[in-house]
């Protein structure tokens, strides 16, 4: 029993950095539960009881965290960089991220600096909570999933 | 006071996956193998380096059994900790990585203001990270 444990652990996991490497991309739930070998519904449901959050909301955290790199190290604009990482639509990215962050992009702009600790360092501790714990429940993929996946 | 780093360790599932993953695929050179009993002291190292990375496996005589299906469980989750390298030509690594057939990387070389680095994991789920240190002519990229 244990054995099959770690084995899906280990395959969600997998698939967990693909979306962590892939971000920017139009990814679906069918392309990235392909990478753990399993199906779209029982993906979701296993990576929701491993990592605590649905693999659409980790994505999410993930592309935001990325989009606020950006604001706070590029010139960017919004726009520019809300399609960077992954969004396909202003509206959503800017929704997305005030629901996560607690504040718009423009805003995290104009109050943070560049950061100087290393890039691994900053993915996981700039990595965004869900602010004041709206968490919604969403078992789509995201922005992009209109795109095909690749 | 403390003069240096001699031993590392990391949890791995199998001591001889894990060698022939650090050894044969990551380029590191095998240190100590020893058997004490049931017991095998196994570490590997960065070749010519003094330090020692003691590859341990959750189990008796030092966990009991729940306590390791635990370890292991978090090991697999890719929650527990890892290690960080440092080579000299990171993008000629990747590819002789990638010859090797490692196909789990979590980053492929990125350049950033200190350097450029790479993450890769190992068969157990740790993360490894890889930088060649020093300023590169950076462009910030998400």
């Amino acid at each position: 029993m244990s054995r099959e444990v770690e084995d899906l652990n280990r395959r969600l996991l997998r698939a967990r950095d693909a979306m962590d490497r892939a971000y920017a991309e139009p990814l679906d739930v069918r392309a990235v539960a392909a990478v753990a070998h399993i199906s779209d519904a029982h993906f979701i449901r296993s990576f929701r009881a491993v990592f605590g959050e649905t693999p659409h909301r980790y994505l999410q955290r993930r592309r935001v965290e990325r989009s606020m790199f950006l604001l706070r190290e590029t010139d960017r604009s919004v726009t520019d960089i809300c399609f960077d990482v992954g969004f396909s639509s202003r509206g959503t990215f800017v929704r997305m991220f005030r629901e996560i962050v607690g504040e718009t992009p423009s805003d995290y702009r104009v109050g943070h600096e560049p950061m100087v600790a290393p890039n691994c360092f900053q993915l996981a501790a700039t990595r965004p909570v869900v602010a004041a714990g709206v968490a919604r429940r969403s078992s789509s993929f995201g922005d992009a999933t209109a795109a095909t996946a690749s | 006071m403390i003069t240096k780093l001699n031993v590392a360790s990391i949890m791995v599932l199998n001591k001889d996956e894990a060698l022939d993953f650090y050894v044969n695929k990551l380029g590191l050179e095998k240190g100590q193998d020893v058997k004490q009993g049931s017991y095998r002291w196994l570490t590997v190292r960065v070749p010519g380096d003094v330090t020692e990375i003691s590859l341990e496996e959750p189990g008796p005589p030092v966990h009991d059994e729940a306590t390791a299906a635990q370890l292991r469980e978090l090991i697999t989750k890719g929650a527990l900790g890892g290690l960080v390298f440092k080579a000299d030509d990171i993008r000629g690594l990747y590819e002789t990585l990638k010859s090797r057939g490692v196909t789990d990387f979590t980053q492929e070389p990125t350049d950033h203001f200190y350097g450029t680095d790479m993450g890769v994991r190992d068969p157990f789920g740790n993360a490894i990270r890889i930088l060649q240190q020093g300023k590169v002519a950076q462009k910030a990229t998400a």
